[in-house]
């Protein structure tokens, strides 16, 4: 079972990379869906790992994305440093915010998460001359990557440079969940009362997730400022964080590649019904949302590993001797 | 005698309701120490305040010389006081294995390290299998809990108590929907547990009680009614009377 997932993990990343030659002339929505998969990605690490529901995930995307937008806006357009610091301050307001989400339960996360999703969305409208407001941030201008290679308007450059970001981030994760602490994040999820009677500081364990996953949201949101050079409102709405929960749901949660999934099936769906049917597109796209997880109650991915299992029905273990 | 685990005075009141009132107990390193009333004597709060799950209304609790009426239920653990539940409280999609890592990653402090491999975790895997080779249960290690027997489900209930490496252990009725001939298979496992290690448990069955336990306390609405060794019990006319006269 472990060898078929390495296998299918390696040819996820080879597709990927071979999207240069595949779909050459849609480079610039391939970058956006990865950047909406790394996005579910820091999304799965709360919900489907940690089992914290939030309705309010987009404020780290926006602080990530307005970091690197006012940063480049300011004169700071190196990407790779902006990337850093937009995750940096992410990660920053997911730690003074986590004490707020981490302790009670499901609703109470809920109304917390989306009040603080509000609220930062109203301030970046308030704000209007640092954030631009409703016309969005001007001025965000990208230096080369490395030094040498310009943002280019077939969105090349962009795509080679989410994708390694992607990627790398990624490799971090899965680290992070088959380790140690990502067995106890799973504990939390199941039983949070029975991990404290194991002698688990729950609260310390989801506020690092929650902290981690905000830097990982904010570099999200700022490969979207970076790659678009532009940055708006959108980017810390409700609709977002919404969106987020729907692609997580439809790829799977608690799976890793359950975001990246839910992201390209959710956006490119959104794209050709939107193509077929500009007025009614979205109940085609609701319709389509219902089968999906109507089939598959744990999404895609989960639905195809469940078709694995079954022709080979053992759980997955610590394998060590 | 030197307490390992011991109560002063400590009450417990919900509204009208008295659970606890004025509970005083000591138990010396080694104990294995029953507790025993009918129904609603306040056996189960009693845990729960010695955990830290309920916050006693008054009186203290002590682990040794330091007081921990005030410290939450993960601190206590850390001092050395895990407990299982009287209905399985366990983790269903983690296999047996996974389940008492947790808990000894959560000891030695390895639950922090997000980047090294679970399986690179020598020191807590072998400590693990060692607890599931003490309860037999080292069989069913790549068994998700789910699909255990009911039985072997209370077993590791007290393997994952066992991996915290407590000095201080609660059984909140560890036998309880066991059959018969499981439930004195799993006493007979709690007997052989390291002989340092303090055993407080809860029991209905009196054979399990007189058989395994050295002293005994009985509760009757929220009060001690007596301690003593299983004959002292056995012979006392109010035990008789309030409790194993109503069940014989």
């Amino acid at each position: 079972m472990r060898s078929t997932f390495r296998w299918l993990e390696v040819a996820f990343w080879l597709v990927l990379v071979a999207g240069y030659v595949l779909w050459p002339g849609k480079l610039p929505l391939a970058s956006q869906v990865l950047i909406a998969g790394l996005f579910a990605l820091s999304y799965d690490l709360v919900l489907g790992y940690a089992g914290i529901l939030s309705l309010g995930h987009a404020a780290y995307f926006g602080v990530g994305a307005y970091t690197a937008g006012l940063l480049a806006a300011h004169g700071w357009g190196e990407p790779i440093s902006g990337l850093m610091v937009a995750g940096l301050v992410a990660a920053l307001v997911g730690f003074v915010t986590s004490p707020l989400v981490v302790r009670g339960t499901d609703l109470t996360r809920l109304m917390i998460t989306t009040g603080l999703g509000l609220l930062l969305f109203e301030l970046a409208n308030r704000l209007g001359t640092i954030t631009g407001g409703v016309d969005g941030l001007q001025g965000v201008e990208m230096q080369p990557l490395l030094g040498a290679l310009r943002f280019d308007i077939y969105g090349r450059t962009a795509y080679g440079y989410v994708l390694v970001v992607v990627f790398v981030l990624f490799l971090a994760a899965r680290r992070l969940v088959r380790s140690p602490y990502g067995l106890s994040l799973r504990g939390i999820r199941a039983n949070p009362g029975r991990m404290r009677a194991i002698g688990c500081r729950v609260d310390l364990h989801l506020a690092a997730i929650y902290t981690f996953a905000a830097a990982y949201a904010g570099v999200a949101g700022a490969l979207l400022t970076q790659t678009t050079q532009f940055v708006g409102l959108d980017v810390l709405s409700f609709g977002r964080s919404a969106e987020l929960l729907v692609m997580l749901i439809v790829g799977g949660a608690g799976l890793l590649y359950g975001g990246f999934i839910g992201a390209a099936v959710f956006m490119i769906a959104h794209h050709v019904l939107s193509s077929l049917d500009p007025v009614y597109w979205q109940f085609w796209l609701g319709v389509c949302l219902i089968a999906i997880v109507l089939v598959g109650r744990d999404g895609i991915l989960g639905a195809g590993r469940r078709l694995l299992t079954l022709r080979r029905r053992r759980p997955v273990t610590v394998t060590a001797s | 005698m030197n307490a390992v685990l011991r109560t002063e005075a400590l009450s417990k009141r919900y509204g009208d309701f008295q659970a606890l009132d004025g509970i005083s107990l000591a138990l010396p390193r080694g104990a294995r120490h029953a507790l025993i009333g009918p129904n609603g004597a306040g056996k189960t709060t009693l845990i729960n305040a010695l955990t830290g799950t309920v916050r006693p209304s008054a009186g203290e609790v002590y682990l040794g010389d330091e007081r921990v009426t005030a410290l939450r239920p993960e601190h206590r653990v850390r001092r050395g006081l895990a407990r299982t539940f009287q209905i399985n409280n366990l983790f269903p999609e983690l296999t047996v294995l996974e389940s008492v890592l947790l808990a000894a990653c959560q000891r030695t402090g390895a639950a922090l390290d997000a980047w090294r491999a679970l399986e690179a975790r020598r020191t807590e895997i072998e400590s693990a299998r060692a607890i599931l080779r003490l309860l037999k249960l080292e069989g069913a290690e790549a068994t998700r809990t789910r699909d255990l027997a009911y039985g072997e489900q209370r077993l590791l209930e007290i393997a994952l108590a066992l991996a915290c490496r407590p000095r201080i252990l609660l059984l909140d009725e560890p036998a309880a929907g066991v059959p018969r001939r499981e439930s004195v298979a799993l006493f007979e496992a709690i007997a052989g547990l390291p002989g340092d290690l303090t055993v407080l448990f809860i029991e209905h069955d009196m054979d399990l009680v007189f058989r395994f336990a050295r002293r005994i306390t009985v509760l009757v609405a929220g009060t001690v009614l007596t301690e003593g060794t299983p004959q002292e019990i056995a012979t006392d006319a109010r035990v008789k009377q309030v409790y194993l006269g109503r069940a014989a």
